[in-house]
């Protein structure tokens, strides 16, 4: 229920190195503070949709454990703009897709290396090590020119790019980025020629001879037109070498010993090339790529994301244009996904959610706890601009459908767990209700209702309530919302959550609204 | 080597592969479906294809990507005035067009297999018999160059002599003899990832010759080899695989080039079938005696839109009897509004506009004395519909979503035909939003032809627009009797729903 307790800091070693390069710590935290990552999703993970939005982050990244990051909020203010800084810099395009094309490499060398310990012809495990090294170089490369190449502003880049130059300029990357590069070079100079007659098979030095394709094709060229057929035999390309073309290997080999004695040697000096900092970074700066590649398309699609403001001096929380991150991704790119508004002045704390089903309250709720969560983990939220609260434990409870089979002992087993909650809430806690005691009778609803609310208010907790009993919001400290339909066609879900009264535009033209047809939205579409 | 019977410099775009059955919802958009069902285009169609698929699609495709040149509608106009003059031997070019699209079946080619050699064998049948045909195209382009007068008849019958000339054909001949590789393949390869073979490039074989050391078996060796144990049956599967390497690129050349020939026959076919499909048209017209004429394409600007006697043809190819036609002058106007009771022919007069405007950015000639019209980036309709069958969403709703998505296409410089849109709300609201969506498009520099009933609508549309706008009313008989005939007149404020109530219930 309450947001697991983070471990109380304790300072991350940095890592050590004899080489003379200046030391890196973490992407995540900055060389002070710290902290430790929860294993598993909070309670409310569930309840607010971020099990999906992170199960959609995640995918494809399995390999990095990024969970854990997004489970924890974390430790402090100063952590959470750390972070703000990082997913700041990432914003400029060349800097993220340098980055995603590092990221990309590491990938690939791995696979490379796996390929390696798998096969069992030399020369063909010496190419797949070879092609590893390679690709581990070309990664660091393409890091360091991005990064140099970059004005960056956060502590944890700007760390990590001074680490990253003096490995770059080290003996130790230099020899191995010259032979790498001397070995690949020769091999992508051999040619051959192999002659099949029957079963025999003579391997010989290529001398120039004609490509007859090539023949055919222009003899036919001017009858070319845009794109063919790929008449192509695609030939399954196993892992491994099968006997003949690694006898055909050892003949090449036995054509170009002068390319071919030198790897051997290369292979055995260069055995273990890769360097931890640069495996710490690629780790954590999957935290931000799968954050920001998650949000991309959903931005493409129109809707706003912001830097929220955190702060823990103050509970004027607010957001502007903001909406269900899970639901968006699901829409994809649909893009009717509505935004929704909203903002608590002191003395406000309760925001109380009421009207007509099916009108978005429920997405409202989740809305408000997903971007607390998000904010405290130092991610931008869905919206124009927002001020969240640094809070210390969230809460939520839904009502859940599936709850409804079992009445006689629900009713106590929510208060137990309401209780529970208000006992182990602070000052400094959130909680969101979602049509608790809606299966009790209206008596009881409203009398509980109004029980729970006093206790909230007293509490002085940050509070999203959705109920059916839209007289709660006549308590101090609460707010009233509305969700909104088209009255006239109920079966419109808008989506929309509003305070006061709903608007009085005629239905004609609420429709025309909605296609987009009226004279202003047709003029800004037809200037597009 | 290009047909360009259709567009001055490019190819049309038809799909390769037809669908199995005709399916306009799925073969159309949204927005060119409207415009088939608005305007009745499937009638046209049908008289243009003489219930030939092919045909149909040709037309159907080719009319709805409208031109938006003049110039490029002035290329294709004269091509067809060449058609309509030599009307046998177009026919007789789209036969043998329609003959090559046989050749892969009789030469049993274009199945899919795993095989580079069974490719190549069938790749070599087919090229035979294309050449076959080419040769024929040739012989037709040598006999009557002298007789097409348009700029695209000229050019390809220029292209098929200087491209496919006997020099040509002796060549691809000594070629497909050589395809055969009796002597086994010699290809190179060089290191790809894990140091196995790649970019396997057959070679012309018996080219190498050893250096005189190594044949003296001085200096370094220069070749080796291995022969696979007869026992060893895995081993020969391995080198049959690397030989069908060797041949995959040389049976993709062969098989490509087939396939570049065919459709450049698929192309010529299609290009002259549109032609084919006018050819139909304008005997089936001659017959019934209607009169048609070569539409005059203007720029956009001024907005110019004038025309003589011009009829509905999909209407006319549906009766007996000749229909009415319509005269109009509304240059300088770049909005029509068409008012008056039911039934007055005031849907038919604006199908007849949009057809006439559709056909001329076809390159067709058009049902009418003349026309003389501004091409437009865009021709859309939004007709009244029948109720929505799934009633899922209400009326007015199914109306402004059909606009929305009109306008998510519209670019300035577009026609819009309206028939009695937004009347599935009252008066007041309807007319309000006509306004508001007519004044957008024309402040965004598109034309509007808009048929209502909405007097509200019409009279306010009259005082925005009292220079700008042509006001046009269904016309009666001094005995009350329809005419079908439309005369410039401004709006009136009923709309005599009456009088069809009286014809109907006085007559039976």
């Amino acid at each position: 229920m309450s947001v697991p307790k983070i471990a109380d800091a304790t300072s991350v070693p940095l890592i050590e190195d004899h080489s003379g390069i200046r030391p890196f710590a973490s992407l995540m935290y900055d060389g002070h503070a710290s902290g430790q990552e929860v294993p598993g999703p909070p309670p409310y993970f569930t309840d607010s949709n971020l099990g999906q939005v992170l199960e959609s982050l995640y995918k494809g990244r399995e390999e990095f454990d990024l969970a854990p990051f997004f489970y924890s909020t974390a430790p402090n203010l100063e952590t959470i703009s750390y972070r703000q800084e990082i997913f700041r810099d990432l914003q400029d395009r060349s800097l993220i897709s340098g980055v995603q094309r590092f990221g990309a490499q590491m990938r690939k060398m791995r696979s490379y290396l796996r390929g390696a310990h798998a096969v069992r012809y030399k020369y063909q495990r010496e190419g797949f090590f070879l092609d590893a090294a390679r690709t581990y170089c070309e990664a660091i490369v393409t890091l360091q020119g991005v990064l140099s190449g970059s004005d960056l502003h956060s502590r944890g880049l700007k760390s990590f790019r001074r680490c990253l130059d003096d490995y770059v300029s080290s003996e130790k990357f230099r020899n191995l980025a010259d032979d790498t590069r001397q070995r690949v070079d020769d091999l992508a100079r051999v040619v051959y020629l192999v002659t099949i007659q029957g079963s025999r098979v003579t391997v010989s030095r290529y001398e120039g001879e004609s490509d007859y394709s090539a023949e055919i094709l222009q003899t036919f060229d001017r009858f070319k037109r845009g794109a063919a057929k790929d008449y192509r035999v695609a030939f399954r390309d196993l892992p491994e070498m099968n006997h003949v073309e690694a006898q055909i290997s050892e003949l090449v080999a036995k054509l170009f010993p002068e390319i071919f004695e030198p790897l051997d040697k290369y292979c055995l000096q260069y055995a273990d090339f890769r360097d931890t900092k640069i495996d710490v970074f690629d780790r954590e700066v999957q935290f931000y790529l799968a954050y920001l590649e998650f949000l991309a398309p959903i931005g493409s699609s129109g809707l706003p994301f912001c830097f929220p403001e955190v702060t823990d001096q103050s509970k004027e929380v607010f957001a502007e244009a903001t909406f269900d991150l899970a639901l968006a991704n699901k829409l994809g790119s649909q893009n009717n996904v509505v935004v929704n508004d909203f903002f608590l002045k002191d003395p406000e704390r309760i925001i109380i959610v009421s009207g007509p089903n099916q009108g978005g309250k429920t997405t409202f709720a989740r809305t408000f706890a997903q971007l607390h969560h998000l904010a405290n983990i130092g991610c931008p939220v869905p919206g124009k601009r927002a001020r969240l609260f640094h809070f210390d434990q969230l809460f939520t409870q839904f009502e859940k459908e599936e709850d409804l089979d079992n009445l006689a002992g629900k009713l106590e087993t929510d208060l137990l767990r309401i209780h529970e909650t208000l006992s182990a809430a602070t000052s400094q806690s959130i909680i969101v209700l979602n049509e608790v005691f809606s299966s009790t009778t209206l008596h009881d609803a409203r009398f509980l209702g109004q029980r729970m609310l006093e206790r909230i208010i007293e509490l002085d907790l940050l509070a999203v309530y959705v109920t059916f009993i839209d007289e709660l919001a006549t308590l101090p400290k609460t707010v009233s919302m509305i969700s909104t339909i088209v009255p006239e066609d109920p079966a419109v879900r808008t989506y929309k959550v509003v305070r006061g009264d709903a608007n009085g535009l005629a239905y004609a033209m609420a429709i025309a609204e909605k296609h987009g047809v009226t004279y202003e939205r047709l003029r800004e579409r037809f200037s597009r | 080597m290009k047909a360009l019977l259709l567009y001055r410099d490019r190819d049309f775009e038809f799909p390769s592969e037809l669908p199995r059955k005709l399916d306009l919802e799925q073969e159309l958009s949204p927005h060119e479906l409207d415009l088939v069902q608005d305007l009745e285009l499937v009638t046209l169609f049908n008289v243009m294809s003489r219930g030939d698929r092919f045909l149909f699609e040709v037309a159907m495709r080719v009319m709805l990507a409208s031109l938006d040149d003049p110039g490029a509608i002035v290329y294709r106009q004269q091509v067809l005035a060449d058609c309509l003059a030599r009307p046998e031997l177009v026919r007789e070019l789209y036969d043998i067009a329609t003959e090559a699209m046989d050749v892969p079946k009789k030469a049993s080619w274009g199945w899919s297999s795993h095989f580079p050699a069974s490719i190549l064998a069938g790749a070599v049948r087919a090229l035979d018999m294309y050449m076959e045909l080419l040769k024929r195209l040739r012989g037709t382009a040598d006999q009557h160059a002298a007789e097409f007068k348009s700029e695209g008849f000229s050019n390809l019958f220029r292209t098929l002599q200087l491209e496919l000339d006997n020099e040509y054909f002796e060549t691809v001949r000594r070629h497909l003899k050589q395809l055969r590789f009796k002597n086994g393949v010699t290809m190179s390869a060089e290191l790809g990832g894990g140091n196995v073979g790649v970019h396997y490039v057959l070679r012309s074989p018996g080219s190498r010759r050893p250096a005189w050391r190594e044949r003296l078996g001085l200096g370094p060796k220069n070749a080796y080899s291995f022969s696979i144990p007869p026992r060893d049956e895995a081993g020969a599967q391995a080198v049959g695989e690397l030989e069908a390497r060797g041949l995959n690129l040389v049976a993709n050349a062969a098989a490509q080039s087939a396939d570049h020939i065919r459709s450049f026959f698929a192309m010529l076919r299609l290009e002259l079938g549109f032609y084919v499909g006018c050819l139909n048209l304008r005997d089936r017209l001659v017959a019934k005696g209607e009169t048609f004429c070569v539409p005059r394409p203007l720029s956009w600007d001024p907005p110019s839109l004038s025309f003589m006697e011009l009829g509905d043809i999909c209407l006319s190819l549906r009766l007996e009897q000749p229909v009415v036609g319509n005269s109009a002058y509304a240059d300088g106007k770049p909005l029509v509004v068409i008012t008056g009771p039911n039934s007055g022919g005031k849907s038919t007069f604006l199908r007849s506009v949009g057809l006439a405007q559709l056909m001329m950015q076809a390159g067709m000639f058009v049902m009418a004395q003349s026309f003389d019209a501004g091409v437009a980036k865009g021709i859309f309709t939004h007709f009244i519909r029948e109720e929505d069958p799934s009633m899922t969403s209400g009326r007015l709703d199914e109306e402004l979503s059909r606009m929305g998505r009109i306008a998510d296409e519209v670019s300035p410089r577009s026609l819009l035909l309206f028939n009695e849109s937004f009347a599935g709300t009252n008066e007041r609201e309807g007319s309000e939003i006509g306004r508001q969506v007519v004044r957008a498009l024309l402040e965004s520099g598109s034309k509007v032809v808009y048929v209502t009933h909405l007097y509200d609508l019409a009279e306010s549309l009259r005082l925005e627009h009292p220079d700008t706008a042509l006001f046009m009313r269904a016309e009666r008989s001094e005995d009350g009797r329809r005419t079908y005939k439309l005369v410039k007149a401004d709006p009136l404020p009923t709309s005599n729903g009456e009088d069809l109530y009286y014809r109907i219930f006085q007559t039976r």
